[in-house]
């Protein structure tokens, strides 16, 4: 077993199911093994576009679900977002296909060894690992409250399945299509108030992550951020995925997000870096 | 009984297949998905005295059959990379190749000296050409003065069978011209080729989408480029070995490469869209190898030279 990727399996993975929901779709993979290390806030990453396609690099999907009990053996669900030419492709994929998947693969949220009261936050489909997570989080006696935000109603990512093991959903879209007209951070304040959180687990956008740990760091709360970067391989090798990590020595450096992340402590990113490196910053 | 055994100038080789440097991080995060000693080599990534932040993010951006980085050798520097890197590989029984890169032709000499007797490393990669430094200048492979310079600089500091191998840019007048010089400041081989200088605009911003503007173009994009590069520098040096990379993601490329005039084959980009890439392209390119009726490896090595009536 490998200090890097420990845990990480390649396999052909079939589609057992592909339904369009909103602006999404939720794909269901056959996938062996592979699901059987996976948890909440791993990530697995697909070839895409077919033997001849022109599209190099694997795409990274934030695992929505798994399971590896029932009688199609392992099980990862996804939520895709089609936006680009590799997530079409992959959205178009029909029962029964094979894509060749990677998996699972990066850090997973940390789960507190006593029950404690967790909000969880969402932007976009970046609500897909969130599920799991508090399915997770409930079964340990946690209290999870949880907050979904996207640009408008369609582009929410919230199953009715999902909501089951939250108690209380709140949701915010910018153009007040549905729930709190605003930002997810905007609603942040007076439900960590209401609630009496502890601690913060988000996925979405760096804007948003951000946001969120300004006010982490106001209520003085752990937050786990599962962070997005633009990834070539998903496994470490290629470097691009980076962001500034400032360590326990304090020393920064460029961090990769597919191995030392997705899911990061949100007080050590140095935030705000897109297109300059922070000084002082050390290689990996 | 096929023999897929290669020679690096006084280095034997297994088979020739080796990844390519930058592209299999420090070994590690590719040993999860196979033995690193099934393959001839490993090439690590090129690592610089000191440690180095690399470029701003965005870094990276995928065009048609590639992709444009601008990684700026981000790297922990030859302490760190002594200390934590070669110990590993070393326990993996792996065969080494070492990249090294300078910022000043001075730096050679002292990273020459720091690698040059490891247990398990069979090579010196001198990277004289990656185009993601800062300054233009630095790209010491694109004048033959300051390649032939960094060349010498090594070759004063490391004597006997291990070879030193000088990674050039594609991004010259003159390859063969350059490769020339290389060989006669002291190169025992060549590695052809590096990534080609690109740049992407974001039509949205409507700025360049990298952070450092630039970036080296890598993948099945610069194949032809590359088979290029190799059959140009095998013609003129036809005793200097090569190893080829640009865009080898299948035995067939493999096989194209080799057929220029490349002694090994790196796999690099392919290895981001799959993580087995390399094992890939090694059963592969014995299979075609064979199916053409090849039971030496190393004949197949220029054979796209052999005259007309061959």
């Amino acid at each position: 077993m490998s200090a890097i990727n420990p845990r990480a399996l390649q396999t052909s993975a079939e589609v057992l199911s592909n339904k369009k929901v909103g602006a999404y779709h939720h794909m269901v993979f056959a996938v062996d093994g592979l699901a059987q290390n996976a948890r909440p806030g791993n990530f697995v990453a697909i070839a895409v576009g077919g033997e001849a396609s022109s599209l190099v690099l694997r795409r990274a999907f934030a695992i929505y679900r798994s399971s590896d009990k029932g009688s199609a053996g392992g099980v990862i669900e996804l939520v895709i977002a089609p936006h680009g030419q590799g997530s079409k492709w992959l959205a178009s994929r029909e029962v029964h296909d094979h894509v060749d998947m990677v998996g699972p693969l990066g850090t997973s949220f940390g789960i507190p060894t006593e029950p404690v009261r967790a909000l969880l936050v969402g932007g976009g489909y970046g609500s897909a690992p969130l599920f799991g997570l508090a399915e997770v989080l409930k079964s340990r006696g946690c209290r999870v409250d949880m907050v979904l935000g996207a640009s408008t109603a369609g582009k929410i990512y919230a199953p009715l399945e999902g909501k089951r093991s939250v108690s209380s959903m709140t949701l915010t879209t910018d153009d007040g299509s549905v729930g709190i007209e605003g930002k997810v951070s905007d609603a942040l304040p007076q439900l960590i108030t209401e609630n009496e959180s502890e601690i913060i687990y988000s996925c979405g956008p760096m804007a948003m992550l951000k946001a969120i740990q300004e006010i982490a760091d106001k209520y003085k709360l752990v937050h786990q951020a599962s962070v997005e970067e633009s990834m070539a391989c998903g496994i470490g090798v290629c470097m691009t995925c980076v962001v500034p990590i400032r360590r326990e020595d304090g020393i920064v450096r460029m961090t990769r997000t597919c191995i030392d992340g997705p899911v990061m402590d949100g007080a050590s990113v140095v935030w705000d870096s897109n297109r300059k490196i922070p000084e002082g910053t050390w290689g990996a | 009984m096929f023999n897929y055994s290669t020679k690096i100038s006084g280095t034997s080789l297994p088979n020739p297949i080796l990844t390519a440097s930058g592209c299999a991080g420090s070994g590690k995060e590719l040993s999860q998905f196979f033995a690193l000693t099934e393959i001839g080599a490993i090439v690590t990534k090129s690592i610089m005295l000191k440690p180095r932040s690399g470029r701003a993010t965005p870094r990276m951006a995928e065009t048609p059959s590639g992709m444009l980085n601008s990684i700026g050798l981000q790297g922990p520097g030859i302490d760190l990379f002594l200390e934590n890197d070669i110990p590993w590989l070393q326990s993996q029984d792996a065969r080494i190749i070492i990249s090294i890169a300078g910022e000043t032709v001075d730096d050679y000499a002292v990273l020459a000296r720091r690698v040059r007797a490891l247990p398990n490393v069979v090579g010196i990669e001198v990277n004289i050409s990656c185009p993601n430094v800062e300054n233009r200048g630095m790209v010491f492979s694109c004048h033959p003065e300051t390649a032939r310079a960094a060349i010498e600089n090594v070759r004063r500091n490391v004597g006997g069978d291990l070879p030193i191998i000088a990674k050039l840019s594609p991004d010259v007048t003159d390859i063969a011209m350059i490769a020339k010089e290389v060989v006669n400041a002291g190169a025992d081989g060549l590695a052809l080729i590096n990534t080609v200088l690109g740049m992407v605009i974001d039509v949205n911003t409507m700025r360049p989408k990298l952070a450092q503007k630039t970036g080296g173009l890598s993948g099945p994009a610069i194949r032809p480029i590359a088979v290029r590069a190799i059959y140009q520098v095998h013609e003129s040096l036809p005793k200097t070995p090569i190893i080829g990379m640009g865009g080898v993601a299948t035995g067939v490329d493999a096989l194209e490469l080799v057929l220029a005039g490349a002694s090994a084959i790196s796999v690099g980009t392919a290895t981001f869209g799959n993580p087995t890439a390399v094992m890939k392209v090694k059963d592969e390119l014995q299979a075609l190898l064979l199916e053409r009726g090849f039971t030496n490896f190393s004949d197949a090595v220029g054979f796209a030279h052999r005259p007309e009536n061959g």
